[in-house]
């Protein structure tokens, strides 16, 4: 009998809200199928709009560790799956001079000599781990093949070891921000979550959950106020963090509803370029 | 039963222009194992998330999974006495629809404005089995007897502050949206069960958006468009950023591998290259704004000012038979709106009486042109000319002095050079005469050139 996380959907959404993480329909969703299938989720979308939070969570949810890939530009194989601890065995070669050659290899290329990165790290776990890839779109196209093993078949090749089964599935999320297209390759193997910016009834519940002391009333302005934002044309438009931080300056600050003057004084916080700023304030 | 319409499904998102592999459709099997069939939300999310790893597919998803997995159920003539308002909880009703209507609206209670747009569509929509009508048609007779903007009108309240009266006005446009797309929803589950889901998805199967004729889009279309450059531009960017990088890398260099090789016992372990200056183009714009020719002008423009960073210098010229210079409406941080609104305005670009004479500007262009071997020039127009002289021994001038020209005609191919469309004599002095109508077109222009 295969274990599975969560029995329904519905408890998916309520244990993400218990760590204050709302999640709606169609996430809760996604990863109740991505348990019960053993597949990868692909989260996509803006900035800010709760991506990296989401594996956080889950691995909160689960009790699991959470490991994490932060991917960048340039990141390879030895960053990311594993390498060879090559100073160690420099010395333990000049140690063992005059043992013979082989058995020395078998040796130095064994479990002691290995350096795991996250990926191996993750497969290697003896409980189950939260494996979060995340900006996978920041690497090359090329470097996406590393994962594509670990994905598909929770193992990793080393030539000189042979093939690491996983001990545990691990639950994977990988985020991107789409600035370039994933291979094809890679999607395929993942369930794919686009998330946007809430509706503004989601994103008043965010902010009440996040923003202890909100009053509800100010919060459904808030939320209002800031889908009006970002329908303008802006170079940045507000993320659900940068709303967070409105929210917690207008209460600090306290105040009761707001108005065109409390804008202007705060805009700052929600909007990061000078040029959104003053579109903001001439528009409203 | 239920397999056959999730392969019908699968076919007709194909059709409608998703890629769906094999091993996609797998998955959707195996997800729906995992979802109760009658939960429709449950099961919209498990085929999302199996079948569609794009979000430019997701609009051609949305049309093909509501009229594949409607609600089942059989629909009476008449009134709808399964979702009827009555078995909403019932606020104080008024006497027509279109006073429950602006209550619910009030109320913000979207649960009865979709009951009563079900409502809506089977009084007014009038829709008669078998006619071979459009869903479009009955949308539109059922929104023409409600009237919606009367009724957002009316629920805006008085003393209101600017900022309040805004805010409510877009909760009211939200809420409107919501009944509209019910309509639409409602139309088209009574189509399906009228003349059956392939018939029905094939009336609705929609180009995607980055291959739709720039030309011939509707207004929401083209907005739909409008939002999709800047990630598209987005991604090209850093596609073309990261095809420079790979370049800029050139020949081996001898002499600086062997003198780093020192430091290496003389073992050249890491070969070093001579480094390319990387050149991004100067580009000259010049844009047909005349009738139809502006919505391609502003897409173009857009376009290349999304993408500022990837190019030297800019500059846009205007031109109907008159050319003025614009370059300067779109300095940096200037918002592309008020561009345009200037380049509407303040841009002198007729001379004499408004009908395009690319001979004329072309002319004019040629006394300030200001072209050196780097500059890349861009006409975008479909090169009718009113049957003027087109004078075409300016244009081998300019591309003398240019490092290329390059023509975009937004027309049909099959078009060209019927009529007044003279552009058979400027091709001639042209790197390349290329049809862009659509996004994807202009991408792929784009792409090529720099
Ligand atoms: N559904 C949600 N429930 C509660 N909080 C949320 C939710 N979505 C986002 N947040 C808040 O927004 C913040 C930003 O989210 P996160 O860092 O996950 O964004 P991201 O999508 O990963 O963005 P980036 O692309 O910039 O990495 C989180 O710290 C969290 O507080
Ligand atoms: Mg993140």
């Amino acid at each position: 009998m295969q274990e599975f996380a969560f029995p329904s959907p519905s408890v998916v959404a309520d244990r993400l809200r218990e760590r204050r993480y709302l999640a709606d329909d169609r996430i809760a969703q996604v990863v109740f199928l991505a348990d019960r299938l053993g597949k990868p989720i692909l989260v996509e979308g803006p900035a800010g709009v709760g991506k990296t939070e989401l594996a956080k969570s889950l691995a909160g949810v689960l009790e699991r560790r959470l490991v994490r890939l932060q991917c960048y530009e340039g990141l390879d194989e030895s960053k990311a799956l594993y390498e060879w601890n090559y100073k160690k065995q420099l010395l333990r070669i000049q140690a063992d001079d005059g043992r013979p050659w082989n058995e020395l290899e078998a040796d130095i290329f064994s479990d002691e000599f290995l350096l795991t990165r996250p990926l191996l790290e993750a497969i290697l776990a003896p409980e189950p781990v939260v494996l979060l890839i995340d900006e996978i779109d920041r690497v090359e196209v090329e470097t996406e093949a590393l994962l594509l093993e670990v994905l598909s078949e929770f193992q990793v090749t080393i030539p000189e070891l042979g093939t690491l089964q996983a001990a545990s599935v691990p639950l994977v999320v990988l985020t991107s921000n789409n600035t370039r297209e994933l291979s094809e390759a890679l999607k395929r193997r993942c369930l794919f979550l686009h998330l946007d910016y809430p509706s503004a009834d989601r994103e008043r519940e965010i902010l009440l959950t996040k923003v202890p002391g909100l009053e509800a009333a100010l919060a459904d302005e808030i939320a209002k106020l800031v889908r009006s934002i970002r329908s303008l044309p802006l170079k940045k438009a507000p993320s659900i963090s940068e709303s967070i931080d409105w929210a917690r300056t207008l209460l600090a600050l306290g105040v009761r509803t707001v108005d065109s003057a409390t804008i202007e004084d705060t805009a700052h916080v929600l909007l990061k370029y000078q040029a959104d700023i003053d579109k903001v304030l001439a528009d409203l | 039963m239920f397999f056959e319409v999730l392969t019908g499904f699968i076919t007709e998102l194909r059709l409608a222009g998703v890629p769906v592999s094999m091993v996609e459709s797998i998955d959707a099997m195996r997800a729906v194992e995992h979802v109760s069939l009658r939960d429709r939300s449950a099961l919209k999310a498990a085929l999302g998330a199996t079948l569609v790893k794009n979000v430019r597919d997701a609009e051609a998803f949305e049309v093909a999974f509501e009229v594949y997995f409607a609600y089942d159920r059989t629909i009476p003539d008449g009134g709808d006495p399964a979702t009827s308002p009555e078995s909403a909880p019932s606020p104080p009703m008024s006497a027509s629809l279109q006073g429950m209507v602006g209550d619910a609206l009030r109320a913000g209670d979207t649960d009865l404005l979709r009951a009563l747009a079900r409502l809506a569509v089977s009084r007014y929509a009038g829709m008669e089995p078998g006619r071979p009508v459009g869903g479009l048609y009955y949308v539109y007779r059922t929104l023409r007897a409600i009237d919606l903007d009367a009724l957002a009108a009316e629920a805006v309240e008085a003393g209101l502050t600017q900022l309040e009266e805004r805010l409510l006005r877009e909760e009211i446009d939200a809420r409107l949206e919501e009944f509209r797309r019910e309509v639409e929803a409602e139309v088209r589950r009574r189509l399906v069960a009228d003349r059956g889901r392939e018939a029905v998805a094939e009336t609705l199967r929609r180009t995607p958006l980055l291959d739709r004729d720039l030309m011939h889009a509707t207004r929401a279309e083209l907005e739909a468009v409008e939002r999709a450059i800047r990630p598209l531009t987005r991604r090209l960017t850093a596609r073309l950023a990261r095809k420079r990088k790979l370049h800029s890398r050139g020949r081996l260099d001898f002499r600086k591998t062997m003198r780093s090789s020192l430091a290496t016992g003389g073992v050249p372990v890491e070969p070093r290259f001579r480094r390319l200056r990387p050149s991004k183009p100067d580009v000259v714009l010049l844009c047909d704004v005349s009738g139809s020719m502006a919505t391609f002008a502003r897409f173009m423009l857009q376009f290349v000012y999304a993408m500022s960073t990837q190019f030297s210098r800019i500059r846009a010229y205007a031109f109907i038979d008159g050319i003025d210079e614009v370059t300067s409406y779109f300095g940096p941080g200037v918002d592309f709106e008020t561009a345009m609104r200037r380049l509407g305005d303040e841009a002198r670009v007729v001379a004499f009486d408004g009908h395009s004479d690319y001979g004329h500007a072309l002319e004019r262009f040629w006394e300030v042109r200001g072209l050196t071997p780097k500059t890349t020039v861009i006409v975008t127009g479909d090169a009718r000319t009113n049957y003027r002289d087109p004078r075409p021994e300016v244009l081998a001038g300019i591309a003398e002095e240019a490092k290329a020209v390059y023509w975009l005609n937004p027309e049909p191919k099959r078009f060209w050079n019927t009529g007044d469309s003279v552009i058979r004599v400027y091709e001639p002095y042209c790197r390349d005469v290329v049809e862009v109508r659509t996004l994807r077109q202009l991408e792929s222009f784009v792409e090529e050139v720099i």
